[in-house]
């Protein structure tokens, strides 16, 4: 904890869980996304489906997938911004039972079709924690730059893809690996101290059985 | 490096060295975060600057929240500090009328500095302005403020809490309270052993305070709280300002204060389940509000 944690954030009000950690979900979910989404679909569930028009849940998510960021003076018109730049978007109420209070599902669809799913809390303060990504549990912050490997569930991919982050002389403050079924597709979550060198992104792509690299810069 | 899990530390501290409370944590965070003192004055500088204009935003007559739920009486309780007739002197009516101010323009989703949440985002500056204002304190020193009112905070993060949902309104404006009360005293030149006693007074002074807000939103009680808050800081620095001590010293405080919030029921932190959101008034605006949705 520092100084700006109680002296902060600088953010769009009325909720630092319903306003500015909500902003962040979407953020996150854009990033995975990586390109212009043009179909978005959020279903929330728990405090956030019950209250969200009073707190503006739904225009801070919709400005998180539009890029803006928890302070964006521009999160409170974020409905009509969505208008003008082609992004079709639609609400639902769902039951998480298990979910944290505050949590929100969003499935993004971008021009070419391609399509990420994320399912994210707000835990309080502004601060969230990504639980699932395409129906695949995980558990990162987005306060650190992370990687997201989706990868081929084969001997030596983990040690390969840690060994090229050793090289690029940075330090792994957080690894998680979710493997639904042994031998299929696994995603290795990757916190990394400090920021991350751009080619790093790249080499990681060209490993074998790697099948993809999402790069998330903290937020 | 210090740890910020108690009061008494940053105070001794400070004694020691001859100097303030933000001095030895401006040393702190400077070293701590790897950056020079005069980064974190700058960027305090600039969080300062986002509360003024919240407060000038908030002020807006025809200001009003998402929900229509508040908005407004910022700009009647600013005009009845400048009438001169507030019973409590003008420094008083105008923090009570920019803690408002800040707290509605955060319920109409407006720009500010969380401090240390949002819903208690007004009291901090409005105690803060209204000094720079009212008694001429330079923003140099009211940046300073800030690093006073943040140190205080971090050990009440870190010692019980700042969240509604976990202990309550005492946690949120309370917390804001002791923060600007702690700013106040240092701000008026007392010393560093006064900040801890204003801090633990305005503590003592909203213990137990139950977090209810109707419909779930940050708006009824929460602005009117905010300015309830500043009131309770700034009576907490005069006392302190006049010699008057805390007989439970700062960390014992805190440490009731984290005892307290445990004990307060669930209905009554951030639940909208018990206290004001459950009065007929209270439910009967739930009910307007969800319905409309």
């Amino acid at each position: 904890m520092d100084i700006f944690d109680i002296i902060g954030p600088i953010m769009i009000g009325p909720s630092s869980s319903h306003t500015a950690g909500a902003v962040r979900i979407g953020k996150v979910c854009r990033k995975i996304l990586g390109e212009k989404p043009v179909r978005a679909e959020i279903a929330m569930a728990g405090s956030f489906a019950r209250t969200y028009k009073g707190h503006g849940t739904d225009k801070a998510i919709i400005a998180g997938i539009l890029g803006m960021g928890p302070g964006d003076e521009r999160v409170r018109r974020s409905l009509e911004i969505a208008a003008d730049e082609g992004l079709d978007y639609a609400f639902t109420e769902v039951r998480l039972p298990r979910a944290h209070p505050n949590t929100a599902v969003i499935h993004l669809v971008d021009g070419h079709g391609a399509e990420c799913t994320v399912q994210g809390a707000s835990v309080g303060g502004g601060n969230i924690l990504i639980t699932k990504l395409n129906q695949i549990d995980t558990d990162f912050s987005g306060r650190h730059d992370t990687l997201i490997i989706p990868h081929k569930d084969v001997p030596g991919t983990i040690a390969a893809v840690t060994a090229l982050v050793a090289d690029s002389h940075k330090n792994i403050g957080n690894f998680r690996l979710s493997r639904p079924t042994r031998g299929y597709q696994a995603v290795m979550t990757i916190e990394i101290d400090g920021t991350m060198e751009p080619d790093l992104v790249s080499k990681l792509k060209q490993l074998p059985n790697v099948i993809n690299v999402v790069y998330l810069p903290a937020n | 490096m210090l740890d910020y899990h108690a009061i008494a530390d940053v105070v001794r501290e400070a004694e020691a060295r001859g100097t303030t409370i933000s001095r030895v944590a401006l040393a702190d965070q400077a070293e701590a975060l790897a950056v020079p003192e005069e980064a974190i004055l700058e960027e305090m500088r600039g969080r300062l600057e986002v509360m003024r204009a919240a407060a000038h935003e908030g002020m807006r007559a025809d200001l009003r929240s998402t929900s229509g739920l508040t908005g407004g009486n910022a700009h009647k309780m600013r005009s009845y500090a400048e009438s001169g007739n507030a019973i409590a002197g003008k420094l008083f009516a105008l923090a009570s009328a920019k803690a408002m101010a800040i707290a509605e323009y955060n319920a109409a989703m407006g720009k500010i500095v969380a401090a240390p949440t949002a819903g208690s985002c007004g009291v901090l500056p409005a105690a803060i302005l209204a000094m720079m204002e009212e008694r001429g304190v330079a923003e140099e020193d009211a940046a300073m403020g800030l690093i006073t009112a943040g140190t205080l905070g971090m050990v009440i993060a870190q010692e019980a809490s700042i969240s509604g949902a976990e202990g309550g309104c005492q946690a949120e404006c309370g917390s804001a309270a002791a923060m600007a009360a702690g700013a106040l005293v240092e701000m008026a030149g007392g010393s560093p052993s006064m900040v801890a006693d204003a801090c633990a007074i305005a503590i003592k002074n909203m213990l137990g305070l139950v977090c209810d807000p109707v419909a779930g939103l940050v708006e009824v009680p929460c602005v009117k709280r905010n300015a309830g808050a500043v009131a309770c800081a700034v009576n907490a620095a005069d006392m302190a300002l006049a010699g008057v001590k805390s007989v439970i010293p700062v960390d014992e405080v805190v440490a009731a204060m984290r005892e307290v919030g445990e004990s307060i029921p669930k209905t009554l932190r951030e639940t909208a389940q018990g206290g004001l959101a459950a009065t007929p008034t209270g439910q009967a605006i739930a009910q307007r509000l969800f319905d409309k949705s």
